[in-house]
């Protein structure tokens, strides 16, 4: 089990991650998701111990790692896009950290074919890292990454460089192997599809610090903060409650009479629904404009310009203490 | 890289310049400013109240003023051309123009000599012996120059900017002179202060074109100490230049400072077209043939006449290498001089690749810029410096090399290691850090990590430097000069003997002895060629 106690990295005097406190139990797939720069890929590298500056504690079972050097820490890390070596091989990247565990020649040349046919890359050995695909660079840092079996496996925005098929693909893939193999799994990502797809347990984080964790689910149903609530899409207002609430795009109606009461600044159209901007007139500044979702089979669709009525259930509110 | 690993590694340079460049720069002022350990101003104040040393600076900056714009003006086309067409052949045109700028300097004149002096083919236009013939051996050596600096960023600009101008209403020539040039101007401005040093400092090609009327300071040194043993007034000459140099480097480096501008760039294959109109394509052929004209013919014709004997075509002036006798004013068997010259080359290359190899990795590892400064300065600093320096320093506790064989490697090297370092460093810098930090996290111990990650890209830019330091040996002529002992020539000081004796033979056995210089010194870059890798850093 990965714990962190208090872990910070700074650099030249700037906090990139502040007192992060966190825990990853055996074999469960833990996704950090938050914007960039919210300090998710440097907590990612204090784990792997490849930040210098580092404070707090960093321990796997009972025992603190804080000290120990990289190499020795037994963690694996997929480099986001990827960081192979371009003067060796497809076979001489994944057999890396085989060598560097002293195997014998027919267990590295074993481990590493398995390692590929896990990943879809038979028969690739010999290709050269510049000959490759995109698609299949990914497949071989995660070839490398698993071949040398840690005991913890991180992935800094896997998918990051990939088009969006590819990935969806992919996100399932990873999934189903993760939970085969019984990996110990911490992956980084600013897509929320990704996260809340593959992770049992959500660690959103913002400006260096944790705003919320939890399961995918419980962290979509309840915000803990207006952060999280605004960086999971929702709507985060006083036009509903007085006080400050979020309320999700696609609980908001649009009716004829109310006493909330604003004009459609922009419509778009969303394949299964319409998003409108919708000013309020009690809400003097623009930027509080509310997101609502208008379903294609709505009986009226409100046009740009358009003064409309809005509400909303009360149970459809996430209300902040 | 652990603290003191780095300390051992800059400390192995910083000693060897310490030790063979800052102390005898050092024994230079003193025996300038003072001859007899007492003060006299009198060797400095003479270089510029004496009237033929003060027009002999005053020459000096003179030719090498018309040399720099001469280049640029026919470089700046040669560099578009083989920027932004393409066409067939254009990587061998590439590689052959910058064949003179590894040429030896003395094989450069000799190849003139051979054009423009008596019985050569253009001996009628009577530029021997003239300022004319060492402006066109200039530019013939600094072509690859302007090419190389101004054509290697011109072949990444991104041509939509210029496009984008064209849209806006600006003229083909608006837009090249409000888009285009302005990005250019650091190339420009970097080239032409290293054709200006260069030729400020050029030796060989002064000495062997000049004849007896031409001195420049590099010459005039060499004639105060060989000829007149005048070395208060020779160390004096050559504090003037110490000067100019330095001034020259910072001027340089500040100009580069305030002309970087960020420039969006892309792939070279990208920018290249075929020419289609008629203009472009004339604008290719004449360039074209100007550079046959300007490096194909000196180089053709070097290697005809060293065939074109009193009897026909033959191989009489390289048998005439061989049986020369001893008991000439040569001293030795020509043949030897192969040998010396392959043996001092050998040895300075291993100098330069260790000394310049551990500045390398030092400067790769560290984010301060300083050292930068201190390994590239003997770069600006002339051959003919290092020689002189050494002669006056060396010869006496606490470093008495006066009678070692080394002395020659040493001085070698010493030009060599700027070159070395300015290969090595980029690639090194440019080995991406999270290669690194894969290994780590894949269990490499940081030794581990150098072995397996660092070292084999870095083996390829050893070579590529080792081949550059022995092609640089090699044709090594302004510090080999002062330093051989009359029993050990090299292959350039040879042919510089030759070509000062009289008789056709003598001159043939001088044409055959620099095409065998030449030779060797293509042996060398073409192994180079196999190994350039696309990350190269260039000179």
């Amino acid at each position: 089990m990965l714990e962190l106690a208090g872990v910070s990295v700074a650099y030249d005097g700037f906090t990139a991650v502040d007192a992060v406190d966190l825990q990853v139990a055996d074999g469960e797939i833990v996704c950090i998701l938050g914007p960039s720069g919210s300090g998710k890929s440097s907590l990612l590298r204090a784990i792997a111990g490849l930040e210098a500056d580092t404070a707090g504690t960093v321990s796997w079972d009972g025992d603190d790692l804080t000290r120990t050097p990289a190499h020795q820490r037994g963690f694996g890390l997929m480099f986001q896009d990827h960081a192979l070596f371009p003067h060796r091989d497809v076979q001489g990247n994944v057999a890396f950290g085989l060598r560097m565990q002293r195997l014998g020649k027919d267990e590295i040349a074993k481990r590493t074919r398995d390692a590929l046919t896990l990943v879809g890359l038979d028969g690739f050995e010999h290709r050269r890292i510049r000959e490759l695909s995109g698609g299949e660079q990914q497949r071989v840092a995660l070839a490398r990454a698993l071949a040398a079996t840690p005991r913890l496996l991180m992935l800094d925005e896997p998918l990051g460089a990939l088009d969006r098929a590819l990935r969806e693909r992919l996100v399932t893939e990873l999934r189903s192997l993760f939970v085969r193999l019984g990996l110990t799994t911490l992956f980084v990502t600013h897509d929320h599809d990704e996260a809340f797809a593959l992770a049992d347990q959500l660690v959103v984080m913002h400006a260096g610090r944790v705003e919320q964790s939890g399961p995918p689910t419980e962290v979509w149903r309840r915000p803990a903060n207006p952060f999280v609530a605004r960086f999971l899409g929702w709507n985060v207002t006083r036009a509903f409650s007085g006080t400050v609430a979020a309320v999700r795009p696609e609980s908001i109606r649009v009716v004829d009479t109310s006493s909330i009461v604003g004009e459609v600044t922009a419509r778009i159209f969303r394949r299964d629904h319409f998003r409108l901007d919708v000013r309020v007139d009690a809400l003097a500044a623009p930027e509080d404009a509310l997101q609502v979702e208008v379903p294609l089979d709505a009986p009226r669709l409100p046009d740009l310009g358009d003064r409309i009525g809005l509400a909303v259930d009360r149970a459809a509110l996430v209300t902040f203490d | 890289m652990p603290r003191w690993v780095r300390v051992a590694l800059t400390a192995v340079p910083v000693a060897f310049l310490v030790v063979f460049f800052v102390y005898p720069v050092v024994a230079i002022v003193g025996r300038g400013l003072a001859p007899d350990w007492a003060l006299d101003l009198d060797p400095v104040g003479r270089v510029f109240t004496d009237a033929s040393l003060r027009h002999i600076v005053w020459f000096t900056v003179w030719q090498a003023t018309l040399s720099t714009v001469l280049t640029l003006a026919i470089g700046l086309p040669g560099a578009y051309v083989l920027s932004r067409y393409e066409f067939r052949g254009r990587k061998l045109v590439r590689a052959l123009v910058t064949v003179p700028f590894v040429l030896p300097t003395v094989v450069v004149g000799s190849a003139f000599v051979a054009v423009l002096g008596d019985g050569g083919p253009l001996a009628g236009l009577g530029l021997d012996q003239t300022l004319g013939a060492i402006l066109i051996a200039h530019m013939f050596f600094n072509y690859a120059v302007v090419v190389r600096t101004v054509g290697g960023l011109w072949s990444h600009l991104d041509p939509r900017a210029e496009e984008a101008a064209r849209m806006l209403g600006a003229s083909k020539a608006r837009a090249f002179r409000e888009v285009t040039l302005p990005a250019l101007r650091p190339a420009i401005a970097t080239a032409a202060a290293v054709v200006f040093l260069f030729t400020f400092t050029s030796f060989g090609v002064i000495l062997v074109l000049g004849g007896p009327r031409i001195s420049t300071l590099e010459t005039e040194i060499y004639r105060q100490t060989a000829q007149l043993l005048n070395l208060p007034l020779a160390a004096a000459l050559t504090m003037v230049q110490l000067v100019a140099i330095v001034v020259l480097l910072w001027f340089t480096g500040w100009i580069e400072g305030r002309q970087r501008v960020a420039l969006s760039l892309r792939a070279a294959t990208e920018t290249a077209r075929r020419p289609r109109t008629y203009g472009a394509r004339l604008l290719l052929t004449a360039n074209l043939g100007a550079m046959a004209l300007l490096i194909g013919v000196p180089i053709a014709v070097l290697i005809e006449r060293s065939f074109d004997t009193p009897s026909g075509y033959g191989l009489d002036f390289y048998r005439a290498l061989g049986e020369i006798h001893a008991g000439s004013t040569l001293f030795v068997e020509p043949v030897d001089a192969v040998a010396n010259s392959l043996r001092f080359a050998a040895a300075a290359t291993v100098i330069a690749v260790v000394v310049g190899g551990c500045a390398a990795v030092a400067l790769a590892s560290s984010r301060r810029r300083g050292l930068d400064a201190v390994i590239a300065l003997p770069l600006g600093v002339s051959a003919v410096t290092v020689g002189f320096g050494f002669l006056i320093s060396l010869d006496h506790p606490p470093v008495d090399l006066r009678s070692s064989w080394w002395l020659v490697p040493i001085a070698q090297a010493l030009v060599a290691i700027p070159f070395v370092v300015r290969l090595m460093t980029p690639v090194l810098r440019a080995i991406d850090p999270r290669l690194r930090e894969a290994a780590a996290t894949l269990g490499a111990s940081p030794l581990r990590v150098w072995r397996e990650v660092d070292l084999p890209i870095v083996a390829r830019a050893v070579l590529v430097a080792a081949g550059f330091a022995f092609a640089i040996s090699l044709g090594e002529f302004g510090a080999t000069v002062f330093l051989v002992r009359p029993d050990t020539p090299t292959l350039p000081v040879l042919v510089f003997r030759l070509l000062g004796q009289p008789g056709p033979l003598n001159f043939g056995a001088a044409m055959a002895a620099s095409v065998i210089l030449m030779a060797l010194t293509a042996l060398a870059m073409l192994g180079i060629e196999r190994f350039r890798a696309g990350t190269m850093g260039t000179f």
